[in-house]
């Protein structure tokens, strides 16, 4: 069951991303990003990572992507005023990258097992929250802090006068 | 694979919990008309009527629903053909999801197989209930999007800026639920609630954490677009918001994931805050009263008492969220918005740090 | 029936209680909740008028639906003076006019067509008749009807009100 379920899910987040990337419409890009971010977590709960699934629908497909929306609403350009894209040079770069990036990915999967030790309860939120507040709680902090930067410097650069 | 007779409990489960929440919706549609209309001192829907008897105008809805089918299903000449036929769907099936992790009676034992009464006991509970509802804004905002129109686009907009704003309150304010009961699936918060409050009070969400309560029912009424927080559909100045273009089965697609809404959120408010399916003083073998009186009851009263006492609460609060419709006028967009990240957010985070100062205390002291 | 109107102060500061929100919606609620149970104790009080069955009885001096007065020999009373149809505003009325087999009176109308679709219910063709033959004191405005030709009335129903 769970390999079937992979590889439909896969097929589901890889199909998506080339979709995000060949749409023309914004909104199009966007709801197939949604779709991809879904799939991916759906992959996440096939590894036992119901926390993570979770917070990646929650955040992303609930929250940035929202926002990813809410700009291409505000902003509306009508279909047929849509910019003619003429990347062609850029296109044939992607594809090179897209290349590399298979192949690494095909040395690393050789090289590194997938990590075996995933039983239920690793991706639990006591698992994770224990791992985020003991094993990782610097870099934890310290996200937190860059977060808060990032808080405060969206502020100061929308207002004019604080 | 799955023997037989799990899987048909599981089927029975999702179709029991179908049918009460699509009944509810039915019934729901008539309330609010008919709790509007009495709340108004008018009379309400009383005409529709099957071999004479009109029943107090319960058979409205079934009336609207007939109209709804027999309507043109037109789709506008300007619309984006395939986002607009979409939107009512990705508008209902977050709606429907949602109730999948809301335990409505304790377990119960069958043929010595322990059934949760509970469509899924997930690990993550309450995250995948915010997950869920989290997505019900695509349909709000794709209808405005696709619809290639100003008012609904304007209605998009909106909904889009509030249900952000709002559930970052939402997820805040029932972290003080989780801390209390050191527990994140439903079904365990609910049996956290079966416990004593002093001896006294049982300890129920509410009076744990009663600021939890107001932030948590308002983000909520928020989320679920109903007034005062129904900016998306502000017919006073947006003609009807985000659906002004749609007409037919899809008008009532988004109707009925408005009210789906409602009856799930009033499920969760009663599992978080009332005790889910916990009847006051009520524990396994019968009622147990603070001053020592006692009564037994027998398990399948004990069960329907729990199960009864679920139904209950979230039928107070379907009704309360109509009658809160009918008495509170919307507010202003700007007052929404500074409500939402001014007041609201504020105090959700206050309240998880006082929690956590109050848990600390009592861990520390003992007491 | 007059309008009552009731001027309500509005505080430039609100209180602490006020600003608060909820107790005010808790009262707020209240009323709502009062007037909820009230009406369904007392069914009887809502003002609601069953419009089909029940109708309200009209002012005495309402503008109605036309009606056209006949003499006690049951002719019209009406003499094709053309003088309503001279003041109508709207110029709803058409009248044709026939020599009376009535020794004792000149013309009788054998048309007399009331358009009610562009009748503006203004009353001077009642202002207008010379023999107080038209009238507007049926208390009952234009009944709806499916197609336009039924909402010009003629002579016959005129007289039948």
């Amino acid at each position: 069951m769970e390999p079937i379920l992979f590889i439909i899910f896969g097929a589901i987040a890889v199909g998506g991303a080339i979709m995000v990337v060949t749409r023309k419409h914004p909104m199009s890009s966007a709801l197939y990003l949604i779709l991809t971010l879904f799939a991916v977590a759906a992959l996440f709960v096939l590894r036992q990572a119901h926390f993570l699934a979770a917070i990646q629908v929650i955040v992303y497909a609930g929250a940035v992507m929202v926002l990813f929306i809410f700009v291409i609403m505000l902003i509306n350009v009508p279909e047929n005023k849509l910019p003619m894209e003429r990347l062609t040079g850029l296109r044939l770069l992607g594809v090179v990258a897209a290349g590399f990036l298979i192949l690494e990915s095909a040395i690393l999967a050789r090289r590194f097992a997938m990590p075996a030790g995933s039983t239920a309860d690793a991706g639990s939120v006591q698992a994770v929250g224990r791992a985020l507040f003991t094993d990782y709680l610097l870099a934890f902090e310290i996200t937190s802090v860059l977060l808060l930067a990032a808080v405060i410097g969206a502020i100061a650069l929308a207002k004019r006068k604080i | 694979m799955i023997p037989l007779f799990d899987l048909g409990v599981a089927v029975a489960r999702v179709a029991v919990f179908f049918a009460f929440v699509f009944g509810l919706v039915v019934v729901m549609t008539w309330v609010e008309r008919k709790g509007a209309a009495y709340m108004q001192d008018r009379r309400g829907p009383n005409r529709a009527r099957i071999l004479g008897i009109t029943l107090f105008g319960m058979f409205h809805p079934l009336a609207d629903a007939l109209k709804f089918l027999f309507k043109e299903d037109f789709i506008p000449d300007n619309a984006h053909r395939l986002f607009y036929q979409l939107a009512p769907m990705f508008a209902l099936a977050p709606a429907i999801l949602t109730m999948a992790v809301v335990p409505f009676g304790p377990p119960v034992t069958i043929a010595g197989k322990t059934i949760s009464l509970q469509i899924a006991d997930l690990n993550v509970g309450i995250l995948y209930l915010f997950a869920v509802s989290g997505l019900a804004v695509y349909g709000v905002v794709l209808a405005g999007w696709s619809s290639n129109s100003k008012y609904p686009l304007l209605g998009g907009l909106r909904s889009s800026a509030q249900m952000i704003s709002y559930e970052v309150s939402l997820g805040l304010s029932i972290m003080g639920i989780l801390m209390v009961f050191q527990a994140i699936r439903l079904s365990e918060i609910v049996l956290g609630q079966g416990e004593l409050l002093f001896g006294i009070l049982p300890k129920w969400g509410v009076f744990v954490q009663p600021l939890g309560f107001v932030l948590f029912l308002t983000a909520l009424y928020a989320e679920a677009n109903r007034t005062p927080f129904d900016l998306p559909e502000g017919e006073s100045e947006l003609v009807a918001g985000y659906h002004t273009e749609y007409a037919s089965f899809k008008f009532s697609m988004f109707m009925m994931a408005e009210y789906i809404h409602m009856v799930v959120g009033a499920a969760v408010i009663a599992t978080l805050f009332f005790g889910g399916w916990q009847f006051p003083y009520l524990a396994d073998k019968g009622f147990a009263f603070p001053g020592g009186l006692s009564v037994t009851v027998p398990a399948a009263g004990v069960l329907v008492l729990r199960i009864g006492s679920f139904i209950g609460k979230t039928l107070f609060f379907c009704w309360l969220y109509v009658w809160v419709r009918w008495t509170i006028p919307r507010f202003r967009y700007d007052q929404v918005m500074r409500l939402g990240w001014k007041v609201m957010l504020p105090l959700s985070l206050l309240n998880i740090f006082v929690t956590g100062l109050v848990l600390l205390l009592i861990d520390k002291g003992g007491f | 029936m007059t309008i009552g109107v009731k001027k309500v102060a509005r505080p430039e500061q609100m209180s602490f209680g006020e600003s608060l929100y909820l107790l005010e919606i808790v009262k707020g609620l209240a009323v709502t909740m009062g007037h909820f149970l009230h009406n369904i104790a007392h069914n009887r009080d809502i003002p609601t008028i069953e419009y089909p069955e029940v109708r309200r009885t009209m002012p005495a001096r309402f503008r109605g639906c036309h009606r056209l007065m006949k003499r006690p020999n049951g002719a019209p009373r009406c003499v094709a003076c053309y003088m309503c149809a001279t003041a109508c505003p709207a110029k709803c009325i058409t009248i044709v006019a026939g020599e009376s087999p009535d020794p004792g009176v000149e013309k009788y109308p054998v048309r007399f067509d009331i358009d009610m679709l562009r009748c503006v219910f203004c009353g001077q063709c009642v202002e207008a008749c010379p023999c107080d033959a038209i009238r507007m004191d049926t208390g009952w405005y234009t009944p709806p009807a499916d197609t336009r030709e039924k909402l010009i009335y003629t002579i016959d129903g005129l007289l039948e009100k």
